[in-house]
């Protein structure tokens, strides 16, 4: 048998997340971070400060209208949900924008992934809280053992290939208990990817409505969250979350597999959805 | 030299490696075409526009030979508009007139099974892309197949997605059989249709070569390369020599990466659990090469019109060493799969695509190599860096079978490797250029640009009018190769699809864009 030396050759490949931070995680363009606007835009420009006319350039430039500009035009909100990494808002006003690394990216909702998060009003507060607690209700039962029904809703094939990877040793994910499933009927969490084609919309919403309760949906990059560059055609409907409810949206074109990893933990409640400290997270905690 | 306009007028022009652009005479069919196709040229593509405003629609018929593209062109009325069928006579015409009959609303007379191809049902009322502008198609899937192509006692059909066990991409087959053999196979792709044609229009250079990447996201590198090209062409750009060659270096590690994936899903299919392992693994170690050369793992966003967005992110020594280890570690497990008796005999003799097949369906890439159709068109129209590295002869194969797809992958694997080698050397030799990327001016006009994607020749049919573009369609590999992959099937049984699918490694989202 030639193939179990072979086998062993290569040691141990598993990454030690989410236990501890893979070093792999900082060489990853995670997301675009909007800094501190409030105390570099005391007034309309302030030095070191972006220009607001390079606030406006940025904002033209951004391929998927990503960047809203606000106030007087000195300030700006930004929709990961959207965002497809181009970087260009980074090279085009650098003190407003930065290229942030890592892959802990998703959010819980599709408001959370725009930045800063505007002025809330009592009503999102609470309707925050309750999304939250109806997920943690739902996938109380969950954390140690996940069944994940993959859908792909129009992708461009790339988010395929990083889903799958989870199965790869380097990845591994049976290890944390999560499992895929070829029935809709023995899965707990929907992973969907896509902006949502009109031709699937059925086949979708038939797998959703297919999965026993308590059920939980993780929508898997830009395209699944907004649409992306493909937004708002004739044949696509801007996003799965206008399909079946989405609870976490992982950002990014595609995700990297541990983005992905990061939805799923997340989702079931293993995680928080914040950026964390990797040495200080909860899993550590709630592993066996 | 990638692409060059297509000559509106009459007549072939240009040099050899050029397009040759010409008009139909009677223009209700594609008379040089059927007869360059007679007389062995290669079926590349057909290709649809209808400017607005306008009541004329362009049809382009592509033929491919001795390393030059012939183009001919025949105008129809973008209403109701006809033109005599070529799928009679070139089969591999059959899917482009299905897909513009969809799209276009222009009826080819005497194709032998419209059936509708990126719509479920046959197109009612306005199709998206015809004269009259907003679409009314309404995109409902039905659920119900067409008429079976196989008839008789005992045969039924078996509808096989568009949700699959496994995570595979959004694709319906249904397998026409009386039990276990598999005579006829039809994929349905219409489930991942996104009408990426029309949200080209309008976009400025840049944003389409971002939209490019996405039509098929597994050869981001390939379809933004072919883009570029054509933008490229239209404004006269010299590309950066050192920016060629770090597209180069992209370029095939996304085809090391691609046919590395294609291993994968073999040794998934045939239950080789280490073999599995190892190959995930290589191919996870060259997706993390390529983020740290670019800080995407798909190679999003290097390439741009009119060069690269900058150098590689580790100096091309240290990508040498690294791409060096790769190449040594793959080749190793290679040799070990390939002497595994219970791997090459779930692989051999499955899924044979016969040499008249490939020819009459004009099959491109790894799939056509392994059944005799041996252009590539780094070689045979080379276009950027490839012009200036020494490609290694390939060996001639055959046999037509998963096996054969199989060794051909390897070589081409091999090849990437001695490929970028030579890129990297030259790299590291030239130093920085004053620029990675060259000033590209507002173009106006159409070129075609073209690539080797990893699933064969890719070509981007580009039009624009003083820097935004008017129209762009991209011809996948994917689905040029589709419609040769019902001919894959009918000696085998349901056990084998798995292995059929994995070696012809084609994108959906490509093939139904």
């Amino acid at each position: 048998m030639p193939w179990v030396p072979r086998g062993l050759r290569e040691g141990v490949v598993t990454t030690p997340y989410p236990r501890r931070p893979d070093g792999y995680g900082p060489g990853f363009f995670g997301h675009v971070d909007v800094r501190h606007q409030e105390a570099v835009h005391p007034e309309a420009v302030h030095p070191g400060g972006d220009d607001p006319r390079a606030l406006a350039d940025a904002a033209a430039a951004c391929p998927t209208g990503a960047i809203a500009l606000e106030g007087q035009g000195d300030r700006v909100a930004l929709d990961r949900g959207r965002c497809i990494l181009c970087g260009r808002c980074v090279v085009r006003a650098p003190a407003t924008f930065r290229a942030d690394p890592g892959f802990e990216t998703a959010a819980f909702g599709r408001r959370a992934l725009v930045v800063p998060a505007g002025p809330a009003t009592e009503e999102d507060d609470a309707a925050v809280a309750e999304a939250r607690a109806s997920l943690a209700r739902r996938v109380r039962g969950l954390r140690r053992s996940v069944h994940v029904r993959h859908v792909d809703a129009g992708s461009d094939g790339s988010e395929e290939w990083e889903v799958a990877a989870l199965t790869n040793p380097v990845y591994d994910v049976q290890r944390l208990g999560i499992f895929f499933t070829a029935s809709p009927k023995h899965a707990d969490l929907l992973l969907v990817t896509g902006a949502g084609s009109a031709g699937m919309e059925g086949p979708l919403r038939q797998t959703y409505e297919l999965m026993p309760g308590p059920k939980v949906v993780v929508a898997v990059g830009a395209d699944a969250a907004s649409g992306g560059m493909l937004a708002d055609g004739y044949a696509t409907r801007g996003g799965v979350g206008r399909i079946v409810p989405v609870d976490v949206f992982v950002p990014g074109s595609p995700p990297s597999p541990f983005g992905i990893l990061h939805g799923i933990l997340a989702a079931v409640g293993i995680l928080g959805s914040r950026r964390h400290d990797g040495a200080e997270d909860q899993a550590a905690r709630t592993r066996r | 030299m990638t692409s060059r306009p297509v000559a509106p007028a009459h007549g072939a022009v240009g040099a050899a490696g050029g397009v040759h652009g010409e008009q139909a005479a009677g223009g209700q069919g594609f008379s040089a075409t059927l007869q360059r196709v007679r007389d062995g040229a290669r079926f590349c593509g057909l290709f649809a526009r209808v400017p607005r405003p306008s009541d004329t629609a362009q049809l382009l018929a592509l033929v491919s030979d001795g390393g030059e593209l012939f183009v001919e062109e025949i105008e129809v009325p973008a209403v109701d508009g006809r033109y005599t069928s070529l799928t009679p006579a070139v089969p591999a015409a059959g899917w482009y007139e299905r897909r513009i009959r969809d799209l276009f609303g222009i009826e080819p007379v005497g194709h032998p099974r419209l059936d509708p191809l990126v719509f479920p049902v046959p197109p009612e009322g306005r199709p998206p892309l015809g004269a009259e502008g907003d679409p009314t198609v309404e995109m409902a899937p039905d659920p119900a197949p067409l008429p079976s192509h196989v008839q008789g006692e005992g045969v039924f059909t078996i509808p096989y997605g568009p949700v699959r066990s496994g995570v595979f991409e959004a694709v319906e087959y249904l397998v026409e059989t009386s039990g276990e053999d598999i005579p006829h196979l039809r994929a349905r792709i219409f489930y991942k249709h996104r009408g990426v044609e029309a949200h080209f229009c309008g976009l400025g250079v840049d944003d389409g070569a971002l939209l490019a990447e996405r039509v098929e996201g597994v050869a981001s590198v390939a379809h933004a390369s072919a883009f570029c090209a054509a933008v490229e062409q239209l404004g006269g750009v010299a590309v950066p020599f050192q920016s060629q060659l770090v597209r180069v270096v992209h370029a095939e590690l996304e085809r090391v990466a691609n046919h590395l994936d294609s291993i994968v899903r073999h040794t998934e299919a045939a239950g080789q659990a280490v073999a599995y392992a190892l190959f995930s693994h290589h191919k996870e170690r060259v997706q993390r090469l390529r983020t740290r050369l670019c800080g995407s793992r798909f190679g999003r966003g290097v390439v741009v019109p009119g060069g690269v967005s900058g150098p590689l992110g580790l100096p091309p020594a240290e990508v040498l060493g690294t791409v060096g280890g790769l190449r040594r570690a793959v080749g190793r497990d290679v040799r070990l799969l390939m002497d595994t008796p219970s791997f090459v005999d779930r692989l051999r003799g499955t899924g044979v695509v016969s040499h008249d097949d490939a020819r009459a369906f004009a099959v491109v890439g790894p799939v056509g190599r392994a059944s005799g159709q041996d252009e590539d068109v780094r070689r045979s129209r080379p276009y950027g860096g490839y012009a200036r590295l020494g490609h290694r002869v390939a060996e001639r194969r055959e046999g037509g079978d998963a096996l054969v797809r199989q060794q051909v992958r390897i070589y081409e694997i091999a090849e990437a490797f001695h490929l970028m080698r030579q890129a990297l050397d030259m790299l590291d030799e030239l130093g920085e250029p004053t620029s990675w990327r060259a000033e590209v001016p507002k173009v106006s006009g159409r070129a075609i640009g073209w690539a080797e994607a990893p699933q064969g020749e890719l070509l981007s049919l580009v039009e624009a009018e003083d820097g935004r573009l008017t129209h762009v369609t991209v011809r996948s590999a994917s689905f040029h190769n589709l419609a040769a992959y019902p001919s894959a099937f009918p000696k085998d049984i349901f056990t084998d699809v798995a292995f059929i699918e994995a070696s012809f490694g084609l994108s959906i989202a490509g093939a139904s864009c």
